[in-house]
């Protein structure tokens, strides 16, 4: 397992050097004015030059790294809790540079409260009842990079998914302190983040959730993650927390919360960003804007965290497995898996979830007939009845809601 | 006849002294060899450079090919990951100070593809007019970051799978 890690680790470093030396390196003197110079610095090692993001493993997979977006190979997300350092990143922008949780306010406003209000973050701690609450957030665009014709945008594997334990406040809690008004439709959010071009007025990204999904029991603001503080790159020192939908819904470094009377129209709300053809359509298709609808909940899915893919086993071997299975349904109610490229399905052991938008943990131990070259997937079932394809669903042009099985390479010698 | 003799009495001495030297001198190199074995073993051994010489040389390294912005090696820009051209120029002028090259280099299109990007950069990223350049920019774009087919679902890339046994005790 050591001698994985660090083959993953030397081959990562060996695949980013070239590109690194120039980036991590060149950065701060080409780019610089509109990084953070928590970004920076840059750690050496002795292989060569990895771009180190702030409290995070370097053995995330690196996508982009102005903004920074990173991923988790599959078999480091077998913990149940994903630890805060593997935790995937996905920025819009380029992220506060010290925020103070000290100072740290949030405002309500928007054309449906009743009066506009503003919270110290020990005020959020101590008017409100706090919750403890694990839920998972998954990126719409995670899965991307397997659509054909190809999406634009980063181009995530598997790995822009985590589930951890948030400490917050309840939405409706605050809500209904601040008072809306009955008109209230949307809860949109603006965070400290900043836009790529440096341009101050101009809002790397500001997202929301309908206000039924905002007044949900797991709707929280939260200034925990597994019981520390959330990572800079997760949100520091507050962030939004919504289960099931697109994790672009939950803003991070959250400052402000306006409630609109109408659909949010912040920056990528609008266009094709978040968004799916209101009709399927042929792969490949030209959407117009028009007829694109905002993506709100996320579909029912599953990943095989043990073993890691190219696992070798003995013909008299049995092969464990484990892995998580999540939807924006109330639960899972059923893991299979198939060693013949899904011409049977078996059941899996699976578990129940804590609270609703956990992820469920599910396990299974294989016998494999004879030796050879074998895939093993896994698919789900929400308690709707939804599954998993096996090839890539609809097809839509910005790549999002990829739930096809997840497949790991498995070989058995004699 | 007396001279000859001299002369191969010289060099029976000279021999003589040669073959003295060496072994004194074999003789010493055995006895320091012997004496101070370790810590020859060590000065052979040593790690070339420690830790932090080895960054403070990667960083001077690393500044120098910020002199050298236009290094190119086996066809790819050595600064961006790119593929390098004639084209490339009209990338780093108008792509490259806004955002990452990997920002293009993980993304793949046809011409429309990238010019439907590009539109967007400009509708909502303040991206300014390219004018004659964006012809070059979408030539290079759609020459090196063209789609591949991979069907309804791509295999598993086996070539990138790295095999290990798995230790089940």
């Amino acid at each position: 397992m050591a001698d994985k890690v660090h083959n993953h680790r030397r081959k990562f470093l060996k695949n980013t050097l070239l590109q690194s030396i120039a980036l991590a390196i060149g950065a701060p003197v080409v780019y610089g004015k509109n990084l953070t110079k928590d970004i920076l610095p840059i750690a050496l090692f002795e292989e060569g030059i990895l771009s180190k993001i702030p409290g995070k493993s370097d053995l995330l997979t690196l996508l982009n790294d102005r903004p920074v977006n990173a991923e988790t190979p599959a078999h480091l997300l077998d913990n149940d809790l994903t630890p805060n350092d593997l935790f995937f990143v996905r920025n819009n922008g380029i992220p506060p540079s010290n925020p103070d949780k000290n100072q740290w306010t949030l405002s309500f406003d928007g054309e449906s409260v009743k009066s506009k209000k503003t919270y110290s973050l020990e005020e959020l701690k101590n008017k409100f009842e706090p919750v403890k609450l694990i839920i998972t957030l998954e990126c719409g665009g995670n899965g991307r990079k397997e659509f054909n014709p190809p999406a634009k945008g980063n181009q995530w594997s598997t790995g822009a998914v985590g589930c951890a334990e948030w400490t917050g406040v309840k939405l409706k809690d605050v809500l209904k302190d601040v008072g809306l008004k009955s008109d209230a439709t949307y809860l949109a959010y603006y965070g400290k983040d900043s836009h790529l071009s440096g341009d101050p007025k101009k809002d790397s990204i500001s997202r929301g959730v309908p206000i039924q999904k905002a007044m949900e029991d797991e709707s929280i603001i939260a200034w925990e993650m597994n019981g520390k503080d959330i990572p800079l790159m997760n949100g520091y020192p507050l962030r939004l927390v919504f289960g099931g939908y697109p994790a672009s819904c939950s803003g991070k470094w959250l400052s402000k919360i306006a409630i609109r009377n109408k659909v949010h129209d912040g920056a990528k709300m609008g266009g094709q960003s978040y968004r799916i053809p209101c009709d399927p359509v042929a792969p490949g298709a030209k959407v117009e804007d028009s007829e694109m609808c905002i993506i709100e909940n996320m579909p029912v899915k599953s990943l095989i965290t043990y073993p890691q893919t190219g696992a070798t086993i003995k013909k008299n071997q049995s092969l464990p497995i484990r892995g998580h299975a999540w939807t924006h349904e109330l639960s899972i109610k059923l893991v299979e898996y198939s060693i013949d490229f899904g011409i049977n399905w078996k059941p899996c052991n699976l578990l129940p979830a804590t609270n609703r938008y956990a992820w469920q943990n599910f396990s299974a131990e294989i016998q494999f007939p004879k030796t050879g070259y074998y895939e093993v997937w896994a698919r789900a079932t929400d308690s709707s009845g939804d599954s998993q394809p096996i090839i890539l669903p609809g097809w839509n042009p910005k790549g999002y809601l990829n739930n096809a099985c997840h497949r790991i390479a498995i070989k058995v010698e004699s | 006849m007396q001279e000859n003799n001299n002369w191969n009495t010289d060099l029976l001495w000279s021999t003589l002294l040669s073959m003295i030297s060496a072994i004194v001198l074999l003789s010493i190199t055995v006895i320091v060899y012997f004496g101070f074995r370790n810590d020859i073993d060590k000065f052979f051994n040593r790690p070339k450079y420690d830790k932090l010489e080895l960054a403070k040389r990667t960083t001077e390294r690393a500044s120098i090919q910020i002199d050298e912005w236009d290094r190119v090696e086996k066809g790819i820009h050595v600064k961006t990951g790119m593929v390098y051209d004639k084209n490339f120029k009209f990338i780093k002028a108008n792509c490259l100070s806004c955002h990452s090259s990997k920002m293009i280099t993980q993304n793949r299109a046809t011409r429309q593809g990238w010019h439907q990007m590009i539109r967007w950069m400009q509708k909502t990223q303040g991206l300014h007019d390219l004018g004659d350049s964006e012809v070059n920019i979408l030539d290079y774009l759609s020459t090196h970051y063209a789609p591949k087919d991979t069907g309804r679902r791509p295999n598993l890339d086996i070539d990138a799978i790295e095999w290990y046994v798995l230790d089940l005790n």
